[in-house]
């Protein structure tokens, strides 16, 4: 190293006609002319990196930019009305909008559909409101508990006891020629997405 | 003989590796370090090698995708020639892992050998302890089963509670809008390429420090680390009273490293591989997650936190955390090493310890989940029908019917979530029973809607005959002025 710069010093002065040199001399005295270009080299590979990091950034956040404006929520028909007696609540399944080639049976969803009273639907997720575990219905006491960490709901998914701040994920519902159809796509989660906040359905 | 020396030379000609590795090996240490104390540091790192080369095994036969991991861990289980003991020993290498490196941090911390001039080792290790957890939870989704499916719920839960991001977060972890495919592939990503790069960069990087630093002298009380004197110190130590690393202190890690594979082995042997538990359909909902051992303190602290308080807890408790393992060495970086003369130091592992391994302990059987079954499946003990009134059996009727016995036990049967129910009618009075069991309070969820007055009336008929056979239950003396009737008073045989 030490050598090659005390090479470098003496042969990039004397030279004498070069435009380049004498206009780096006059900038700044100190540089030799091996110094500009591995400047210039690391220059280029910074505008290099600086060009390839937009494409691996976006690849990188494609599953958030993807989802931008709901697009992951498609309207998902659970069945017929009338499978889903009055004042009561069932599970019914159903398959996720969106589909990879390698999602298996992951893609397969469930959810509580609580018929109030003729197209009055609640259509509760079954990911408990703490911390997304899920919740199993039981009819004779009116209440949703969860296996882990005790949050219980009432039948209308208000929050009963346990852990959940809030009441069960809601997902907006409607019923159109006879079948009962959710908006669904993503994992309902405490810190929300916007399609599954507790608000009443659009019948109620 | 000769042909060997002959290669070996041709080669260390073109590598120049024997001299340093010999200085390495060779190097002077302090006479008194060569104890079974300072064996956990080399022990770590066989069971990462371990860990890496049962690694590359499994990954011969495992698939990382949604629809076929499931079944490729079956195969391997099943099919494979001793497939299962690969992966029991891949499983139970990671518990033995981290509980080595816990101890190996717990004992570092101890001697003080974080002090000066070993700050940025320690610092070094804190990542690796990290990264060791950080192979540990992804390790768990690669079986990916019932319980990882569920874990990944958990993990996404608790990402999107992240102000404002949350939600980008929580899509970023997943891959996508949903526990998937995608999820496993990129989790596969971190456990098989992304930390194993920075483990074996960052654990070179360690071991090279100890190296060159040298091994942390046995602390005597009253020796006192100076940044001014303490190097001149430990080298005059290493001269005085040292000796060769090798073959002087290095039996002791051979023998407790060996010691350490033959228990994994034992234990792979014994107990088998972890799982995989029921497929990872998110439509099978009769389940009941629960983490892996070394997270279990976790889900004991998400259940026992106040609900206001578990945000920042799970937010900012882990930053201040890490934090303070940082700032460790640079808030004591000089003075006593001994944990004779350290005593918060002493009291800060063991509150660490009983707090873990009673968290551990609580979550081993989650007095706070509700039994699901318990009302199906525990009956009520004999003894509380014997001699009842036909109310009363309907009331221990409706007391099974309406999940009751979910939280509440009887005769050490059924949930823990609710207090125990066996001498309730000693501590409630008859309009304090009917009223808890009408409005609820206090945790418990408000029946008036699931009762009718009939069941309301035997449910507290029966929960009135609940108390020991020479105690009388709670009375309330001025229902009895006030109703002007003591035959109302409870209906008591």
């Amino acid at each position: 190293m030490s050598n090659e710069t005390l090479n470098a010093t003496p042969t990039a002065t004397p030279i004498p006609t070069s435009d380049e040199s004498s206009k780096d001399a006059s900038n700044d005295p100190g540089i030799s002319r091996r110094g500009f270009f591995m400047k210039l080299g690391i220059l280029f590979n910074g505008l290099v990196a600086a060009a390839l990091a937009v494409p691996i950034t976006r690849f990188l956040l494609s599953s958030i930019t993807r989802g931008s404006g709901n697009a992951y929520l498609s309207w998902v028909p659970l069945g017929s009305v009338n499978e889903f007696p009055e004042g009561e609540t069932r599970l019914a399944t159903f398959q996720n909008p969106y589909v990879m080639p390698t999602d298996g049976k992951t893609v397969g969803t469930a959810c509580w559909v609580r018929r109030v009273e003729g197209d009055h639907f609640q259509v509760f997720a079954v990911n408990c409101a703490h911390l997304g575990c899920p919740v199993r219905w039981f009819p004779q006491s009116g209440l949703f508990m969860c296996p882990c960490h005790g949050g219980a709901y009432y039948r209308d998914g208000s929050r009963a006891s346990g852990p959940p701040e809030r009441g069960l994920f809601e997902y907006p519902s409607k019923v159109e020629n006879g079948l009962i159809t959710i908006q669904a796509g993503e994992l309902p989660t405490p810190g929300g997405t916007a399609a599954l906040a507790t608000r009443k359905p659009p019948c109620a | 003989m000769r042909m060997i020396a002959k290669l070996g030379e041709w080669f260390d000609h073109r590598l120049q590796l024997a001299a340093p590795i010999r200085e390495a090996v060779e190097h002077p240490i302090p006479r008194n370090t060569a104890s079974w104390w300072y064996v956990f540091g080399s022990a770590a790192l066989t069971v990462f090698l371990l860990q890496i080369v049962t690694g590359v095994l499994l990954a011969l036969i495992y698939v990382p995708s949604g629809s076929e991991a499931w079944s490729s861990l079956q195969a391997l289980n099943h099919d494979v020639t001793l497939g299962w003991f690969i992966r029991a020993m891949h499983g139970w290498g990671s518990n033995f892992m981290v509980a080595i490196v816990l101890i190996h941090m717990m004992q570092v911390f101890l001697f003080g050998a974080y002090k000066f001039p070993r700050e940025l080792t320690w610092i070094v290790g804190v990542f690796l302890l990290l990264m060791t957890l950080g192979m540990a939870f992804t390790g768990q989704i690669m079986r990916f089963d019932q319980d990882a499916y569920w874990g990944l719920g958990i993990g996404a839960s608790i990402a999107s509670r992240v102000p404002i991001a949350g939600p980008a977060v929580v899509k970023l972890m997943l891959g996508g809008p949903i526990i998937a495919g995608a999820t496993l592939s990129r989790f596969f990503a971190l456990h098989v390429f992304v930390i194993p790069g920075l483990l074996i960069g960052f654990v070179a990087l360690h071991v090279l420090m100890v190296l060159k630093l040298g091994i942390n002298e046995w602390p005597m009380p009253g020796r006192i680390v100076k940044r001014a004197t303490y190097e001149t110190e430990y080298h005059e130590l290493t001269k005085k009273d040292g000796a060769p690393f090798f073959p002087y202190a290095v039996w002791k890690d051979l023998f407790f490293a060996a010691f350490i594979l033959l228990a994994i082995a034992a234990c792979a042997l014994y107990f088998g591989p972890f799982g995989p538990t029921g497929k990872p359909d998110p439509t099978i909902i009769q389940t009941a997650p629960k983490p892996d051992y070394f997270f279990l303190w976790l889900y004991a602290l998400l259940s026992l936190l106040p609900p206001s308080l578990e945000t920042p807890a799970l937010l900012i408790g882990p930053v201040l955390v890490i934090i303070g393992l940082l700032l460790l060495p640079f808030l004591s970086g000089e003075g006593e090493k001994s944990w004779k003369r350290r005593p918060i130091a002493v009291l800060t592992v063991l509150l660490l310890a009983i707090t873990l391994g009673t968290f551990t302990h609580l979550a081993e059987y989650a007095p706070w989940s509700p039994h699901m079954n318990a009302w199906s499946g525990d009956p009520v003990p004999e003894r509380y029908l014997r001699g009842t009134t036909a109310l009363e059996r309907q009331g221990a009727l409706v007391f099974q019917a309406k999940q009751c016995r979910n939280c509440h036990s009887l005769g050490d049967l059924g949930g823990l979530r609710g207090p125990s129910l066996d001498g309730v009618a000693v501590r409630l009075t008859q309009d304090q029973l009917i009223r808890q069991v009408i409005q609820g309070g206090g945790n418990m969820p408000a029946y008036a809607k699931n009762l009718s007055p009939a069941e309301t009336t035997a449910l507290v008929a029966f929960l009135r005959t609940l108390h020991p056979p020479g105690q009388a239950p709670a009375r309330d003396a001025a229902r009895e002025v006030a109703l002007g009737d003591e035959k109302r008073s409870g209906g008591q045989p």
